[in-house]
């Protein structure tokens, strides 16, 4: 069956009546939940994982990438009228479409993200049903070697290629890698780690890990910080309707921000900041007007919201067809599968081939309901700015226990005392989440190495069990060879790159 | 990710780095030790239960000696005074529901660290802030437990509201 039929069929499931009120559901609560200031996709993600435990498969996957796009719509919102963006995908939206709200023009500022974001996630979204089938087509293939290789590759450049410091994202990487060796070993029953407590058999929740990291984490990050500046929502002044100026400002950075985002998503390479950076360095290349960068240039939002979405959407390129999360957003998408039993890769698209193009067709379909939701109701969402502190991080943290008592219930005596143990992680977790941050560590690797480690253990110990325990295996198909080539050149190009005083980022966001 | 060290010119050994490396290191030697110890299981190849982690320790040691260089040489990123009072009043909330929900429920449980946490963002009073935390708990219990059919601790006030659950 060809693509287009297969979508056809998939929009078949997408429009079931219940389907779209699960997407219209998943979108809503993503938005309303990505608009809160210092929550970002991840984070969004996560805190609503728990509500879609209870669902059937199919509509808890539609529901999930309803949230998904939401969240990154709400995201943009927030670092438009909020001068503070939650995660680092959205600095670059804050810098130019935070001065143009401050000049009056927070509603084109909205509008542009919100069209750009509906232009990339569409073509993307496209893009990933074309492209799916192709590298499916490829990775069936995949022995364990070529798999190993490729996460290999994964851990490489989500830790070490994009942050500010090899070491500290190396670091990152092995907490999460160590933190999923706890629990009993998947190809001999061996428990690992666990000290003879029998709350690690199963070992460390990714839910309740990510929500920790972030939830607390950040929690504890923001109310820590004396420099706390009294953050002002900007009043959206006037219409958000776009100029026909603005139109013909913005039209083309849609374009090209989705060029930019959905390859750098697609492949398994860090996350959306590096397309969001790299736009912004490309428009303003581009722009007839290069001395309003910097002074709210329509152009600096338009490319980069673009860049980001369409980011968004490419990593789930590597997500279904190889079963690759590439990042911390990922990494959770990752977890809400496998609740259902559900291993993305290639052979998801062969065995529950209505699910996918089910989930695909739903992502079109959420992308126009966040359209509709984001321009005409944006008054709704900007009032959900103005929650002040104290009842939101008390709210999120409300719901932090939510989702980690919902994914881990059990139970720890402490002498007669009944605790439990899902929340004493949550706090454990949430210290360490403070920590990394403190310290400038980043937080997708750990996320990354705890769900990515086991799989590629699994992969490495198959492949090695195949001969007879001979390492050349992994090196015996070229592409192996030629992926494993690339996660070495993934922490080394950054290493000499950075001695000479520059880092990826600080290329694309040098010409400051 | 833009926030590089501003202080360039005076570099110093970074004592709170120190204590980083020296706790990678525990780790590292924790796996090491942990993993020497697991009973043994008839190996088919040379690859078992025990070689991964053993690289993960090996890298994380390695990866300690390489932070103790940098604290070392003073390459972390500076970093801003921390207010510890209101950390403590959110780790205080966490650690208190943590060690009774499973006794006084998730509402209740759930409602003190919501108001330990409004504490920590300076909104008392804390008995006003309980209740409302009480209150607001108990609904998202209600929506959760009863909508969606997630299983939440209960206590006294959770009961009420399914008496069934009483005999078990």
């Amino acid at each position: 069956m060809d693509t287009f039929a297969l979508l056809a069929q998939g929009f078949m499931t997408a429009l079931e009546p219940i389907n779209l009120f699960y997407a219209l559901l998943g979108v809503t609560l993503g938005t309303a939940v990505g608009v809160l200031p210092g929550i970002g996709p991840a984070l969004t993600v996560a805190l609503l994982l728990p509500v879609t435990y209870k669902l059937d498969p199919a509509g808890s996957i539609i529901m999930f990438a309803g949230i998904y796009y939401g969240g990154m719509y709400g995201g943009s919102t927030t670092s438009i009228l909020l001068n503070t963006p939650g995660e680092s995908a959205s600095i670059v939206t804050a810098l130019e479409g935070n001065k143009m709200a401050r000049k009056g023009r927070g509603g084109p500022a909205l509008a542009t993200a919100a069209i750009g974001s509906f232009v990339a996630g569409l073509l993307a979204t496209l893009g990933l049903a074309f492209f799916a089938p192709i590298v499916v087509k490829f990775a069936i293939a995949f022995g364990p070697s070529e798999y190993f290789a490729l996460m290999m590759l994964a851990f490489m450049t989500v830790s070490a290629a994009f942050g500010d410091s090899t070491l500290r994202g190396l670091t990152s990487l092995f907490i999460g890698l160590a933190l999923g060796l706890i629990g009993i070993d998947q190809l001999t029953g061996q428990t690992r780690l666990a000290f003879g407590m029998q709350n690690l058999f199963d070992g460390i929740n990714v839910t309740t890990m990510a929500v920790a990291l972030f939830a607390i984490g950040e929690t504890l990050a923001v109310v820590s910080s004396k420099n706390a500046l009294e953050e002002k929502v900007e009043a959206i002044k006037g219409s958000v309707m776009m100029t026909r100026e603005d139109w013909k400002r913005s039209w083309r950075p849609w374009l090209r921000g989705t060029l930019i985002g959905f390859p750098i998503g697609a492949m398994p390479a860090g996350g959306a900041d590096v397309s969001s950076f790299l736009s912004y360095s490309a428009e303003k290349q581009f722009s007839k007007h290069p001395e309003e960068f910097g002074h709210g240039a329509i152009e600096g939002v338009a490319g980069p919201e673009a860049a980001n979405n369409a980011s968004a959407a490419g990593t789930l390129v590597p997500l279904l067809t190889l079963g690759l999360p590439t990042t911390a957003t990922a990494a959770i998408m990752l977890a809400g599968f496998q609740q259902f039993g559900l291993q993305p890769g290639p052979l998801l698209f062969v065995t529950n081939a209505s699910l996918v193009w089910g989930l695909i067709a739903s992502l079109l379909v959420a992308n126009f309901m966040l359209l509709v939701l984001n321009l005409p109701l944006i008054g709704m969402w900007v009032k959900l700015l103005t929650i002040p502190r104290h009842w939101l991080y008390s709210g999120i943290l409300v719901f932090a226990a939510l989702g980690t008592l919902g994914g881990s219930g059990s139970t720890y005596m402490l002498g007669p005392l009944p605790t439990s143990f899902g929340l004493g992680l949550l706090l454990l977790f949430g210290l360490l989440g403070y920590f990394l941050r403190r310290f400038s560590y980043p937080i997708a690797p750990v996320v990354v190495g705890l769900i990515l480690g086991p799989m590629a253990e699994q992969s490495l110990r198959q492949a090695l069990q195949i001969s007879q325990g001979d390492p050349m295996v992994l090196f015996k198909t070229w592409i192996s060879t030629v992926l494993l080539i690339l996660a070495v050149a993934a922490v080394v190009v950054p290493m000499i790159l950075r001695a000479r005083g520059k880092d990826l980022s600080q290329i694309a966001a040098d010409s400051d | 990710m833009t926030t590089g060290p501003n202080s360039n010119n005076e570099r110093r050994p970074d004592r709170a780095a120190f204590v980083i490396a020296a706790v990678l290191a525990l780790i590292a030697i924790t796996i090491f030790v942990s993993t020497n110890n697991m009973p043994a299981v008839a190996a088919y190849t040379a690859v078992g239960p025990r070689t991964v982690p053993y690289i993960v320790s090996i890298c994380l040691f390695g990866l300690a000696i390489w932070t103790a260089f940098d604290a070392w040489r003073g390459n972390f990123p500076a970093r801003e005074e921390q207010n510890v009072n209101p950390i403590l009043w959110i780790i205080g909330g966490l650690t208190v529901q943590l060690l009774l929900i499973k006794t006084i429920g998730f509402s209740v449980a759930t409602g003190m660290l919501f108001a330990a946490t409004a504490k920590a963002f300076g909104r008392g009073p804390l008995w006003m802030t309980t209740l409302i935390g009480i209150v607001f708990s108990f609904v998202v219990w209600f929506v959760f437990a009863k909508g969606l059919q997630l299983t939440l601790p209960e206590g006294p006030i959770e009961l009420l509201f399914r008496p069934q659950a009483k005999a078990a």
